[in-house]
């Protein structure tokens, strides 16, 4: 950055740079960092039953973590929470970081109407994705039945969805359906931006398309999939609409479907005859944004800093 | 053709959109939150009407939120101080809550109060019946609708004991033609509600079994619930395939589209299956063991209407709740609705034959409420929900009925003192 121009004389700057920063650090403030602190500091209280709060210190947490019941709950949702996010780690990112790569391939003919087609299932409502497959996959109306019927695997096809075993694993794979579009398209941005001259060299030495991308490509954009699994995390900790518009609140069968969001949303806001309770709910919340930081600390630390960086 | 259609439902949904826009109600309007967002057009177009009718002066709005969210919304809005003036109740604990908060005003000395029995009233009522909050509108039946045709075609007559009904089930399911019983364990609470507190109260004898579980004096691994579980469990065999998978909705599709014989059901279901339904349809109540003498019904005090402790048009409001009190809102309401019958002890004639059938069993058989809603979910783990939870799971095969008493049982004893 040495080309950038005379060095910047802070004290002179000082103003516009504060003037600048100011409506985005006051909106953020109050709408983010002001709500996340309240939350956290509404963790610490407790209300009961017709009294005002009192500061009743790590007993929310002490309930949540050490009552048997409460901790059977939490950890079955941190647990389902990781076996969704694991899903989409282990499908979703693969499958988007391949279409990106196909997409990218220059000879592929109809690339925009592709790209559409798999961006769009992003941008539906999931309450419509969630009615859609409840539909595709319903044992009485669903296509489902019939299209295993062509291939003749009709014996194969169950109430996915209302199976202990499998309700999780389908629900990840309906989420995963809705959003690899997002890998897709951000790994696809990536491979764009890395210049043809490296890959015609590679074509030049007898290098296969594959190997192209395995060698050349695929590291060159390792950063890009590095921030996509940590979006990936984020957004599975925090998920919650899927579910909620599958299996409603209280995330059948036998809390099988039960993740961190679902369980937030019983404990804060009560469900049918449970009665909600906020403070505890803010604990549930605490304790998720605690797990969140937990991963992105790890990313940060043991992730980002080893991965290496290509000047192109 | 189509299209036409299509304009009508166009038209009709940005009616909707636009009645449903004044959100910033003016001075002196009523504005009625409920969760009973399918009554929408019943209230704008034959109860407020007829309201205006004797006090054109006082404006009505009904503002319904989604059934599942309802308690959540209106907790929220009561807090922030920007909920409706009447508040539709929940039964019990929910509102009994609401109440202790503030947020609901004691009704004792509203006009017409005395039309209501002690029974009627007891689910708006603190503990010791000392002060009433609700207005007590409408309790639902639970029963068996069943399918006249598909009867016919099988051969088989409306069963009057459970060992009957059971052959009934048998038989359809031989014949082929339909599956013997439409019901789901996707959303949970068909299973608890339309299964267990449907056949339950005729083997904990209603009122009496459902007291013993609030002083302590039975349990849920006794017999009668052990019972009730295992009979639930054999279900199983008479759903369609896949009933894991099946939600509430499915459920009421496969009976109006004439696919089902027979119908756990709620007697809100009517409306729906008169409007959707092209076959005849009757209903019979949970049939007891044969021999025994009495039989037992869940007729539930489901829905009443209380007034904002807060709101700014209290004096418009309890006009409204008197005329609520009177026989014509009760035959208005237990008419527009079948199957919400009016809680009060005004003599009402319901024209529909099926709603009819169902209010009749209250000559026949004992009342009784569900079991979990008094007391017994006001602590955690929640006995609604755990219900939901097992009676699904005792359907599905996942859970054995003596494993479901005893989860239930234990839960219970977590808190409830004579329980433990």
């Amino acid at each position: 950055m040495a080309h950038s121009g005379p060095m910047t004389d802070w004290r002179k700057a000082k103003l516009p740079v504060f003037a600048f920063l100011a409506p985005a650090t006051i909106i953020y403030s109050l709408f983010m960092i002001y709500p996340l602190i309240d939350s956290i500091r509404l963790s610490f209280y407790a209300a009961p039953s017709g009294e005002e709060l009192a500061f009743v210190g790590f007993d929310n947490y002490r309930t949540i973590l050490g009552d048997p019941d409460w901790s059977a709950t939490f950890w079955n949702s941190f647990w389902n929470n990781m076996k969704f996010f694991a899903v989409h780690m282990l499908v979703q990112n693969p499958i988007g970081i391949a279409l990106a790569g196909i997409l990218s391939l220059p000879q592929l003919k109809f690339r925009n109407s592709y790209r559409t087609l798999m961006i769009m299932p992003t941008m539906l409502s999931v309450v419509i994705v969630g009615f859609i497959w409840q539909l595709i996959l319903s044992p009485v109306w669903g296509v489902g039945t019939d299209i295993l019927d062509i291939f003749g695997l009709k014996s194969l096809f169950g109430p996915w969805l209302g199976k202990e075993g499998s309700a999780l694993i389908t629900l990840s794979f309906i989420s995963v359906w809705q959003w690899v579009g997002i890998p897709l398209m951000l790994i696809y941005a990536a491979l764009l931006a890395i210049p043809d001259d490296l890959v015609d060299a590679a074509i030049v030495d007898g290098a296969t398309h594959f190997e192209v991308f395995w060698h050349i490509k695929l590291p060159l954009v390792l950063p890009t999939v590095a921030m996509v699994s940590i979006l990936t995390f984020v957004g599975n900790f925090n998920a919650f609409d899927l579910i909620y518009a599958v299996k409603g609140a209280l995330a059948g069968p036998n809390f099988s479907t039960d993740i961190m969001g679902t369980l937030f949303y019983r404990t804060f806001f009560g469900y049918q005859l449970q009665l909600g309770n906020p403070s505890l709910g803010a604990t549930v919340a605490s304790l998720m944004f605690l797990i969140i930081l937990a991963g992105v600390l790890f990313y940060l630390f043991a992730v980002q800093r080893r991965l290496a960086r290509y000047q192109l | 053709m189509s299209n036409k259609v299509f304009a009508k439902g166009l038209a009709a949904a940005l009616a909707a959109s636009v009645a449903l826009v004044p959100l910033m109600a003016s001075a002196g309007e009523l504005v009625i939150e409920s969760w009973r967002n399918d009554d929408i057009d019943i209230w704008n177009d034959k109860i407020i009407p007829a309201f205006n009718k004797v006090h054109p002066d006082i404006q009505v709005s009904f503002k319904p939120s989604a059934p599942t969210e309802y308690n959540a919304t209106v907790n929220a809005k009561l807090a922030g101080g920007t909920a409706g003036d009447l508040i539709t109740c929940r039964p019990f604990d929910a509102s009994l809550e609401l109440y202790k908060q503030g947020n609901l005003a004691a009704l004792d000395d509203l006009k017409g109060m005395d039309n209501f029995s002690s029974v009627a009233k007891s689910a708006w009522q603190t503990d010791d019946g000392s002060v009433t909050f609700c207005l007590p509108m409408a309790s639902v039946i639970h029963g068996f609708i069943y399918n006249k045709e598909a009867f016919e075609e099988a051969g088989v007559e409306v069963p009057t004991t459970r060992e009957e009904f059971y052959a009934v089930l048998d038989k359809i399911k031989e014949e082929g033609s339909y599956a013997p019983m439409a019901m789901g364990t996707a959303d949970q609470w068909e299973a608890a509600t339309m299964g267990f507190q449907n056949i339950g109260p005729n083997y904990w004898k209603g009122e009496e079994g459902r007291k013993a579980l609030i002083d302590g004096s039975a349990k849920f691994t006794d017999k009668p619930y052990v019972d009730t579980f295992a009979e639930l469990a054999s279900w199983s065999n008479y759903l369609p395939d896949g009933y894991e998978a099946i939600s509430y909705p499915d459920a009421q599709n496969l009976f109006s589209l004439g696919r089902a014989a027979i119908y756990p059901a709620g007697s809100w279901d009517i409306s729906l299956f008169n409007s959707q339904a092209d076959f005849k349809f009757g209903a019979f109540p949970p049939p007891a063991a044969a021999g025994s003498d009495t039989c037992y019904i869940s007729d539930h005090t489901d829905i009443a209407l209380g007034l904002n402790a807060k709101s700014p048009n209290a004096a418009e409001a309890k006009v409204f709740l008197e005329w609520m009190t009177g026989s014509e809102f009760a035959s208005l309401y237990s008419n527009a609705l079948p199957g919400f019958f009016s809680l009060s002890n005004h003599k009402v004639e319901i024209s529909d034959p099926v709603a009819n059938e169902f209010v009749s069993w209250r000559q026949k058989c004992e009342s009784t409420i569900r079991n979990s809603y008094q007391i017994l979910s006001r602590g955690t783990p929640n006995l609604e929900n755990e219900l939901w939870n097992l009676s699904a799971q005792v359907i599905n095969g996942t859970l054995s009925p003596e494993e479901a008493g005893k989860s239930a049982e234990a839960g219970l004893a977590k808190w409830y003192a004579p329980h433990q």
